[in-house]
């Protein structure tokens, strides 16, 4: 059980401290003047955060307290606990705070935090209670953790919102009205790749979430299917053959995946059906992986020939492979330079392209770029003469981009909406469905 | 590095504002975030690439302001690989600030890059020849800063030419004897003062304070290496002292520390005065002792300044002094008077000095001359180590109650130190324990009160107690009968408290098994009540003491017969008999079974009272030695001081010198690699005793010898690590003999040599010693060697050769010397007689200093067999028949040497009542004779 959470700034000082637990050195404070918890505090900054060495492993143990940490551009949030937790679980409990408070006051930075401490330690007393995390979905915080002045609720109010955080459906409130009813559908998925010079993929896999935003009336059940090849198989078999061809090739196979809490599982075990009853608003619905059969939007050509002990040439050609009709954007290229690199030449018949001494990388960027295209650039490279020995070590080039499909292959088949007590029905709902795809780690050796 | 860096800077950039640098520091400063500040770096580094790649020749202002960030980024932890080249071409500039950031570089960056090193050396080379002394301090700064080995065969040669020169300015001179200390102190072998040494003693009369300051730093390390080559540097170092001491304090300007003329000069002139005895030229040392005697003087003047630096300042040479004092240890009014000094010290209200006043007590406690002196401090050290606050003053002052400590206040200060044990910090606890054991038992005046004192260490720091102490108590008790009643009662009473601690328990069983019956007469402690307080603290005992007390119950049987029932009852519970541990078990099945079947008379025999334990050294001392490591000076002293005091202990004679007559305790095989005062412990002759100490298997080294006189084979030594054994065999005046050399360790020996040398005499004139075959330098672990030895008896001898063998184990260098068995008895022909020819011969060597006899007591049983065995054994012939008293021993026989054969005639009575000998030896040369005598003397 996490016995304290705490959060720093880039230099270390705290921002935010709540102690859950005694063990982590609460009960030395009475006598000592806080100077434990003190110690933990300082422990953290002085081991992790101005380490001399960078510390890479987010659980770091120090006098047999472990410190949990993720950070956010330049925060650091830290739980603490002397006993031995299922990491995963703080983790996770870990980004759901960092979710909601993104949720309350937008990005996580130094001053939003100094700026809204006290709804902080508000959220903090509900979502951790004596260590152990708490209901943390936004939406049913929301409803009792504002941030307009103290408004007094009437007992009705009280009760309902006792009833509805303690009831079955914890993360959505009765009554709900739209005029509109309407759903957001986003499959945003990135794509990780490792692949050598010659063009042979060593790792591949993607990881996707289905994020859903909805404006529904009432209490409305809804069934999410798509090309999942396990459903698509028992079809074939139980139903009619003529197109089981075609649709074995469009079924994907999902490694493992996981649903927000709202999804019945024990429907899922049985029929492998998705059905749930949304909460309102923003919401991840389910986060997958794939490895198999990946369509690769871009595939990375380098070519690296040394002249010599001064001078280095680079020639690169990247290949978009997907439908002419759709468009990559936000292409980026980077390419690493040797560490006594002395200067750059750069041609590219695309783009722009730049050397970035304080990244030691050439970085070249396309704004835009159809399908089954290819663009080329070529530099030259003045090394400097060094004393060391050691090679350049050559570390793998790297891309990003986004592109308007599912590098996975998953299609959203249906999302039927169905609310008996309130007159609407499936068609009346409005329905968007939006594919992203973005690079994760996409890195070619050259 | 960052705050080096802050130091260092500011005065760089003022000087001549490096402004690109100035703004590159500050934005590092200003970066959020690590991430920002590692990609500020790498664009500075890509920037300074492509200046240094750059076509156009740098400026030197331009290279300087590079090189400088490259050091301050290197000074950030990050790796530099280039800008070696721009530093070193830095070197050749004229500007000094480009120079100095060159050898700043340099220095901070070494780079072993041969081409560089040669480039950078050829700099150096320039600076040091060039005439500007800037420069050359700057070069002698960056070889002392690098001290690599490289630069010492460079420059080692070079610099004692600069530092003697008589053109070279001061602070040049001073420059090069630091650097020339810094070599000295990497490589010694490569810095060789040969010619230069005696100009350099003289440094110390150079006129600049600065220079006799560097140099003596020097010098005081060069004449602990050599001290002879340097002798010269006393006279001159203490006219130099005593012309600062005897100085106004304004006499020396810029030298003067707070009214106090040149602190650092007089202490370092002290302290390599402390690397000679004292001069003895009387005029020089008089001069010294003017000098000591002023500073302690001064010490009692008021104060000049109420600065601490002042008073840091004096004291520092006062403290200097006073090392010095006790280092000359012959001065008994300036010891007594160091001393006093200290004395007022004790009560200072500066911790430090209470401390270091301690510290000095400790070593003045140990001289003769001053021993009185510090025991008139015994109230205030007392009450330092109850009420200082800082726990390593405490230690000190318990170190120094320890070596204070004599028969008279042994009684006060062991009641002291237990009484604070009860407070005393953990850290020190067990040593105080130890401390206590000791003095307890080196002064005990009555053997009740050692006693008392033991039980009650135990009592209150029975954790603390180790296992040799208590073993301690229990020999004592055991060998003095006129405490065993005492003792008895002490422990019966110690016992029941409610309480008690397991070493208690321990000493109790032990002395309650062996002495229970002396006090079993009273009721209120009759042998069933023992048995009963003893059992009832069984259960809470671990199994080694549990085991102990088992011990104790068997011999309760035997003393107490009427407790045998109770006991075999205990024996036979499932808890002993069926114990789980093998230990137990077995002493209960055996103990059960010995208590029914034998008879009250074997019971006796078995169970008789443990006899009296051999005099050994006191494993307490040794282990506090042990503790201490062999540099400890307090253990040392009081080992020397024990000598002094005529104590209980210390009733036997000190090991006499090693003369020829090889006397029992002469170390004549060098054994004794650690510190002399193991050697002088056994020979202090405690009449207490030490069964329990590690019984490593060393009797007096002559045993070994005394063994070979009647026998040619066996093993002539033996230790953890080798053993030696011997086979020799002789005829007329040749001998060979056969050396096996046996690596008892895993581990093999390297470079094993051995060499046998003749000392004195012996070498050329009476014996010819020449070794065979020479050995392989290795010796397997497990293995064993063969050497062969071949000898020639040339004339008569007395003394043996020696054996020298070293080799390495582990590392560590063994170093051993042994005498090899060689006796002029070897060389013994025997020779057949009649009875009346026998006595013919015997009034023929009537001459007195023909003769020579011995009356001596019998060391063995007077076995007629054995006696017989030994005389043949010595190579004579046993004449049989020939003494008209059956009693008595005959022989004869010819020493055969190169020179002349000597015959010898040997006459042995032994009177069995008196268990006494006569030996009468006659010969035709006196001096066989009398070795004859000698030898054989140790024999029966």
């Amino acid at each position: 059980m996490i016995g304290g959470l705490f959060i720093y700034n880039h230099k270390g000082e705290v921002l935010i401290s709540r102690v859950y637990r005694d063990d982590i050195g609460w009960a030395l404070i009475s006598s000592t003047g806080g100077r434990s918890r003190r110690n933990a505090v300082d422990a953290f900054r002085v081991n992790v955060i101005h380490a001399r060495q960078q510390v890479r492993s987010p659980v770091t143990n120090i006098a047999r307290t472990s410190f949990f940490h993720v950070k956010r551009s330049n925060i650091w949030l830290a739980a603490v606990t002397k006993q031995n937790v299922n990491a995963a679980m703080v983790f996770e409990f870990l980004y759901k705070m960092c979710d909601v408070m993104t949720a309350y006051f937008g990005k996580i930075s130094e001053e939003n935090i100094k700026n809204n401490f006290v709804l902080i330690y508000e959220l903090l007393d509900e979502i951790l209670d004596f260590g152990y995390p708490q209901n943390s979905e936004t939406g049913a915080l929301k409803t009792f953790i504002t941030q307009q002045g103290i408004k007094s609720q009437t007992k009705e109010e009280q009760s309902q919102i006792t009833s509805q955080v303690t009831g079955q459906i914890g993360w959505r409130r009765e009554g709900i009205k739209y005029r509109r009813n309407e759903l957001f559908l986003d499959v945003l998925e990135s794509v990780n790749l490792l692949m050598s010079p010659q063009g042979q993929v060593l790792s591949a896999h993607v990881s996707g979430r289905v994020v859903m935003k909805s404006y529904l009336s009432g209490m409305p059940e809804c069934k999410f299917g798509m090309n999942d090849k396990i459903v698509i198989d028992k079809q074939g078999k139980g139903g009619t053959t003529d197109d089981s061809g075609k649709s074995g090739k469009q079924s994907i196979a999902i490694d493992d995946c996981t649903f927000h809490q709202c999804v019945r599982l024990s429907k899922f075990d049985s029929e492998r059906s998705i059905s749930f009853i949304p909460p309102d608003g923003e919401y991840e619905l389910m986060r997958y992986r794939t490895t198999k059969d990946i369509i690769l939007p871009f595939r990375v050509i380098p070519l690296v020939r040394e002249v010599g002990r001064t001078k280095l040439e680079v020639k690169v050609v990247i290949k978009s492979n997907f439908k002419p009709s759709l468009l990559a954007q936000k292409i980026e290229v980077r390419i690493p330079t040797p560490l006594n690199t002395s200067g750059v030449q750069v041609i590219c018949m695309k783009g722009k392209a730049k050397y970035k001494a304080s990244e030691n990388a050439i970085v070249w960027k396309i704004k835009r770029m159809a399908g089954m295209k290819e663009s080329q650039i070529s530099a030259e490279i003045e090394l400097l003469p060094t004393n060391d020995k050691k090679k350049w070590a050559r570390p793998p080039i790297s891309m990003n981009f986004e592109v308007p499909f599912a590098p996975s292959g998953l299609k959203v088949r249906y999302l039927k909406v169905f609310e008996p007590k309130l007159n609407y029905s499936d068609h009346d709902v409005i329905k968007w469905v939006r594919y992203i795809g973005r690079s994760g780690i996409y890195e070619t050796r050259c | 590095e960052e705050a080096e860096k802050r130091a260092n800077m500011p005065a760089v950039s003022k000087g001549d504002g490096m402004r690109g640098l100035a703004v590159f520091i500050s934005d590092i400063r200003n970066c959020k975030s690590k991430e920002a500040e590692i990609k500020r770096i790498n664009k500075e580094l890509a920037n300074i690439r492509s200046k240094f790649k750059g076509d156009k020749a740098l400026d030197g202002y331009s290279k300087k302001k590079y090189v400088c960030k490259l050091l301050f980024i290197f000074l950030l932890g990050h790796d530099i690989d280039f800008g070696h080249m721009e530093a070193v071409n830095l070197l050749s500039s004229n500007k000094y600030t480009e120079k100095q950031i060159g050898y700043l570089f340099i220095s901070v960056l070494v780079n072993s890059n041969s081409e560089l090193i040669r480039l950078i050396n050829n700099a150096i080379k320039n600076d040091l020849s060039s005439r500007n002394p800037t420069f050359m301090c700057l070069a002698l700064h960056c070889i002392a800063n690098v001290g690599s080995r490289e630069m010492a065969e460079a420059f080692a040669g070079e610099i004692p030419r600069i530092l003697v020169a008589g053109d070279t300015m001061d602070s040049v001179k001073q420059s090069a004897a630091l650097c020339l200390l810094r070599l000295y102190k990497t490589s010694p072998d490569l810095v060789l003062m040969g010619e230069w040494t005696s100009r350099v003693v003289h440094l110390l009369n150079d006129q600049h304070m600065g220079v006799v300051t560097a140099a003596i730093s020097l010098i005081t390390c060069l004449s602990q290496k050599n001290p002879d080559e340097f002798k010269t540097c006393v006279s001159l170092a203490v006219s130099r002292l005593s012309r600062i001491v005897s100085s106004a304090s304004t006499d020396l300007q810029d030298y003067t520390y707070y009214f106090v003329p040149a602190p650092w000069l007089s202490c370092k002139l002290l302290r390599l005065l402390q690397c000679y005895p004292p001069p003895e030229d009387g005029a020089v040392k008089g001069r010294l002792v003017e000098c000591l005697e002023t500073i302690l003087n001064k010490a009692q003047e008021p104060p000049k300044s109420k600065k601490v630096q002042h008073s840091n300042a004096k004291n520092a040479i006062l403290f200097e002094a006073i090392s010095l004092i006790i280092h000359y240890d012959s001065e008994p009014n300036l010891l007594v008077r160091a001393c006093n000094q200290l004395g007022q010290f004790l009560q200072h209200r500066e911790t430090n000095l209470r401390y270091l006043a301690l510290e000095s007590m400790c070593t003045l406690a140990s001289s003769e001359f001053s021993h009185e002196a510090v025991k008139t401090h015994i109230e205030t050290v007392i009450n330092a180590l109850k009420t200082e606050r800082d726990v390593s003053v405490r230690q000190r002052a318990a170190d120094l109650l320890y070596a204070m400590c004599d028969r008279s206040n042994a009684k006060q200060i062991v009641a002291e130190m237990l009484s604070y044990l009860e407070t005393a910090d953990y850290s020190i606890r067990e040593e105080m324990v130890l401390k206590v054991a000791i003095l307890a038992e080196k002064y005990a005046v009555d053997y009740s009160w050692y006693v008392d004192t033991i039980l009650n260490l135990i009592r209150i720091a029975g954790d603390y107690v180790s296992e040799e102490v208590w073993y301690r108590v229990i020999q004592i008790v055991i060998n003095r009968d006129d405490v065993q009643g005492y003792a008895a009662k002490t422990v019966f009473e110690a016992l029941q408290a409610p309480a008690c601690h397991e070493n208690m328990v321990k000493v109790g069983g032990y002395i309650l098994g062996e002495f229970g019956n002396l006090i079993a007469g009273d009721p209120r402690s009759s042998p069933l009540v023992q048995f009963n307080l003893l059992h009832s603290k069984f259960h809470l005992c671990s199994v080694p003491t549990r085991a102990l007390l088992l011990s104790a119950y068997i011999k309760f049987i035997n003393l107490f017969p009427e407790t045998k029932s109770t006991i075999q009852e205990v024996l036979r519970s499932d808890s002993q008999i069926r114990n789980s541990d093998v230990e137990l078990q077995q002493r209960a099945v055996e103990y059960l079974k010995l208590s029914s079947i034998a008879s009250t008379d074997v019971l006796a025999t078995v169970l008789e009272e443990m006899p009296p334990f051999p005099e050994r050294e006191s494993s307490i001392l040794a282990k506090l030695k042990k503790k201490k490591g062999p540099g400890a000076v307090s253990v040392n002293e009081l080992e020397e001081g024990k000598r002094e005091g005529g104590e209980l202990n210390g009733g036997g004679e000190r090991g006499g010198d090693s003369s020829s007559t090889p006397s029992p305790s002469a170390d004549l095989l060098g054994l004794r690699a650690g510190p002399p005062v193991t050697a002088a412990a056994p020979s202090a002759g405690s009449l207490l005793v030490d069964v329990f100490s590690e019984a490593v298997k060393q009797p007096s080294p002559t045993a070994f010898l005394r063994l070979f006189v009647c026998k040619n084979n066996g093993v002539l030594f033996e230790n953890q690590l080798l053993q030696i054994g011997i086979k020799s065999e002789y005829r007329q005046n040749l001998g060979r003999m056969y050396l096996f050399y046996g690596n008892k360790t895993s581990v093999q020996f390297v470079t094993f040599t051995t060499t046998v040398t003749c000392p004195g005499e012996l070498q050329s004139h009476i014996l010819h010693i020449h070794t065979w075959n020479s050995l392989e330098p290795l010796i397997e672990g497990g293995a064993q060697v063969q050497q062969v030895i071949n000898i020639e008896c040339l004339t008569d001898f007395s003394d043996a050769p020696l054996l020298n063998i070293k080799f390495r184990y582990g590392g560590a260098l063994q170093n051993l010397t042994l005498k090899l068995p060689v006796t002029i008895n070897k060389f013994f022909q025997p020779t057949e007689m009649a009875s009346h020819d026998f006595f013919q011969r015997w009034k023929q060597l009537s001459l007195p200093q023909q003769e020579a006899q011995k009356i001596f007591k019998a060391n063995h049983a007077m076995d007629t067999e054995v006696l017989k065995a030994k005389l043949l054994g010595l190579g004579m012939a046993l004449l049989e028949n020939v003494d008209p008293n059956p009693e008595n021993f005959v022989c004869a026989g010819v020493i055969q040497t190169k020179a002349q054969q000597v015959g010898s005639l040997l006459r042995l009575e032994p009177n069995a009542q008196a268990q006494m000998y006569r030996l009468t030896v006659r010969s035709s040369k006196d001096t066989v004779s009398k070795r004859l005598c000698e030898l054989l003397a140790e024999q029966f």
